[in-house]
């Protein structure tokens, strides 16, 4: 099984990649949150992978658990890009910045 | 003390502190209130009710003068040292109490006149009437913290009535610079109040003085200076008198009452009551007749040069002060009480006659701008003139026999003060009768400011003038007579039994005294004639002499301006005294804000500088965070490669 570890890896890696890359360039607050989606799920890639590569059962344990997280996130996010969107009329991540010291 | 008097002191002495204390609440009610009308009455009546008590309490002494006792009040510091409201009523007390509450009482009435258009009106009548009640505390203690409690409140009431007519800045300064010299004074009372109290663990009068031989000599002398430190400040003795003549600044009848009748002899009256701690100390008395003897000469010769009616009664004032301290630093005390009486009465009378030039006048007391007003107010021209001529001490007034008994004592007990003290009553006669020639005599002379006002003042004004002019003629002989066993001596024998028998050092003398005092009459006389001569034009020495060139022209006008200008005391004391202080305190201010400020300043700005840093890499931008996320994450996993490898 352990020979078989590194393309699963570098899958998850490549998806992690595309994840981040999105979330850093696009600015439209649901492709972010899209993006931050696909590292989630390049993250249960690798646990998965690893729980076959150890033999355990943890890993895919694990992933019931982020799979159930990730749904309730995804209905909380979604919630808050929607009070955004009703408060400003826009999604520019750009325009979000109230908070700057 | 036998009969309806002895058997109701309690209360009378009492209510002679509560009826004074009731009108200034009353008063002061109506001054928060805003009620003008009626204020004069509160006082009137608080102050008229508490000395026709105090009369018939020195009444009551005259059958029975030896009497002394103690009414106690109530607690105050139960700390066993017999710190309480308690009243000690003997001759002293009594005296003091019908000469203080009896002018209180006329100049309260020649304000209602006076003080009619001011503004501050019943705040006026509050201050006057807490001012009699705090001197009759101050009268009637039995202890000394008690009568540090009244030495204080009449002080502050000097603070505030010099200073009643706040908004004129040299009011104001004059009220600061009184309470600031009294203060200097007072320190020294202070610590000779708590060194009584620290070395005999009493404050109580009649414990103190009989524990007196328990102090070592030193220890007597030093309590007894501690304690005329006190007295040289309130009584504006040398080098405490300058807040005297500022004083000025408030209106006349506080002049009248408060800087020449009552309070200012507040430390006469303290040195009297404790004579039985300066009588310890040989020493002490030798200071308080040097420093009265010197007073009363360097005072009247500042009077000589002074243009304004009230800084000639202010320096004429310190001056007879000086005798009185003088008379009690030789041993009369009787003498010096005798004279702290007289003295109020003409002194009251002299002020409250300038009071009267002043309201007719718009304010201007000036004697080279008035003259010639007997032609137009001939009241206050007879009460003047009987003012100063008891002040000169012409027979029969009342200053010739108090004046007399101190010079006969003086010579007998300290020639070479005793002369000063001759050369002092011919300067006075002389400077009284400069001013009241130049104001009153010659031709009329009106400033255009009086305008209606030019005439005879009303007469809420004019019958205390009166009455006090009547005094001032009788009330000498009345106590004095027969010289040296007259009522006064009789009533203040128990009282000044501390100065043995050297007190009747006047009567002894016998023919001597009269010698003394026939020639001190024609030197009275002859000094009034010379003022006449001088004066009458109303034209001065220095306008008539001083003119033109010539080194004795020159000379004159150099003497009269150094005199003129007090010897430039006051400047010197702001180069010496408040100069350095005011120096120090910037010096203070300036370390407080640059050195110390400065330091806290840089600690505070090290977080303050870290934060504003700090602040900029908040930058709001959700994509930054994650960026920086990034790198952090890349660099971190970079450096556990390399530890790892």
């Amino acid at each position: 099984m352990s020979q078989h570890l590194l393309p699963y890896i570098v899958l998850s890696g490549l998806i992690f990649t595309v994840g981040l890359v999105g979330f850093v360039t696009r600015r439209n607050l649901i492709v972010m949150f899209l993006s931050s989606e696909v590292m989630f799920q390049a993250v249960i890639i690798a646990a998965v992978a690893f729980g076959r590569f150890h033999g355990t059962l943890e890993g895919q344990a694990f992933v019931m658990m982020l799979l159930a997280v990730a749904a309730a996130e995804a209905a909380v996010g979604l919630a808050l890009i929607i009070v955004v969107f009703r408060g400003r009329q826009t999604l520019d991540a750009e325009t979000l910045t109230e908070m700057r010291g | 003390m036998n009969g309806w008097v002895g058997e109701n002191i309690s209360v009378l002495a009492r209510w002679i502190v509560l009826l004074p204390l009731l009108g200034a609440a009353v008063a002061g009610a109506m001054a928060l209130a805003k009620v003008r009308r009626g204020a004069h009455w509160a006082a009137i009546a608080g102050v008229g009710g508490a000395a026709a008590l105090s009369v018939l309490i020195a009444g009551g002494f005259a059958g029975d003068p030896d009497l002394a006792m103690r009414v106690a009040v109530g607690e105050w510091m139960p700390i066993g040292i017999g710190a309480s409201f308690g009243f000690y009523i003997d001759g002293l007390t009594a005296v003091m109490l019908a000469t203080v509450t009896v002018v209180s009482f006329l100049i309260v009435v020649y304000s209602r006149g006076y003080m009619r258009e001011d503004a501050g009106y019943p705040r006026f009548f509050a201050l006057l009437a807490l001012f009699v009640a705090s001197m009759c505390v101050l009268v009637l203690a039995d202890n000394f913290l008690l009568l540090y409690l009244g030495w204080e409140a009449v002080g502050m009431c000097s603070y505030l009535l010099i200073g009643f007519w706040y908004r004129k800045p040299s009011a104001a300064n004059a009220a600061v610079k009184a309470f600031a010299v009294n203060r200097i004074g007072d320190l020294g009372f202070a610590i000779g109040v708590l060194t009584i109290v620290l070395t005999l663990g009493a404050a109580g009068y009649g414990e103190v003085f009989g524990r007196v031989g328990e102090w070592s000599a030193g220890m007597a002398t030093l309590v007894a200076l501690l304690l005329f430190c006190g007295a040289v400040g309130k009584s504006a003795q040398l080098p405490l008198y300058v807040w005297l003549p500022d004083a000025m600044e408030g209106p006349t009848p506080v002049s009248a009452l408060i800087h020449a009748a009552t309070m200012v002899t507040a430390g006469v009256y303290m040195v009297a009551r404790c004579g039985a701690i300066f009588a310890a100390s040989p020493v002490a008395l030798e200071v308080v007749a040097i420093v009265g003897g010197l007073t009363a000469i360097y005072a009247a010769t500042i009077a000589l040069a002074q243009y304004d009616m009230k800084r000639i009664l202010a320096y004429s004032t310190i001056s007879q002060l000086g005798y009185m301290f003088l008379g009690v630093g030789v041993l009369a005390p009787a003498a010096g009480v005798f004279h702290l009486v007289t003295h109020a009465f003409f002194k009251g009378l002299l002020f409250l006659t300038a009071g009267a030039v002043m309201h007719a006048m718009a304010g201007e007391i000036d004697i080279r701008r008035i003259g010639g007003l007997r032609r137009i107010m001939p009241v206050t021209y007879g009460a003047c003139l009987v003012g100063c001529l008891a002040l000169a001490g012409v027979p029969p007034l009342a200053g010739f026999w108090s004046k007399d008994e101190i010079i006969g004592a003086a010579l007998h007990g300290h020639p070479v003060l005793g002369m000063l003290a001759i050369v002092t009553a011919a300067l006075t006669a002389f400077y009284i009768f400069r001013m009241f020639f130049r104001a009153f005599h010659g031709e009329l002379r009106v400033p255009a400011e009086a305008g209606r006002h030019a005439g005879e003042v009303e007469r809420w004004m004019r019958w205390p003038m009166a009455l006090l002019a009547a005094g001032s003629v009788a009330v000498g002989a009345a106590l004095g007579w027969p010289v040296g066993h007259g009522w006064i001596e009789r009533v203040l024998e128990g009282a000044t039994a501390w100065s043995g028998s050297a007190g009747h050092a006047a009567e002894e003398g016998g023919v001597s005294h009269w010698f003394v005092s026939g020639g001190l009459t024609v030197l009275a006389l002859a000094m009034v004639g010379l003022a006449w001569v001088l004066y009458r034009g109303g034209r001065g020495v220095v306008e008539r002499w001083g003119v033109g060139s010539g080194a004795g022209r020159a000379l004159l006008r150099g003497a009269y301006g150094l005199v003129h200008q007090k010897y430039y005391v006051d400047e010197v004391y702001q180069a010496a005294v408040v100069g350095p202080l005011r120096r120090l305190a910037w010096g203070s201010d300036a370390t407080d804000s640059s050195v110390i400020n400065g330091v806290l300043y840089t600690i505070a700005a090290v977080p303050r500088g870290l934060g504003y840093g700090l602040r900029l890499l908040q930058r709001g931008a959700v994509q930054g965070y994650a960026l920086a996320g990034l790198v952090v994450l890349a660099l971190m996993l970079l450096a556990i490669l390399r530890l790892a490898g």
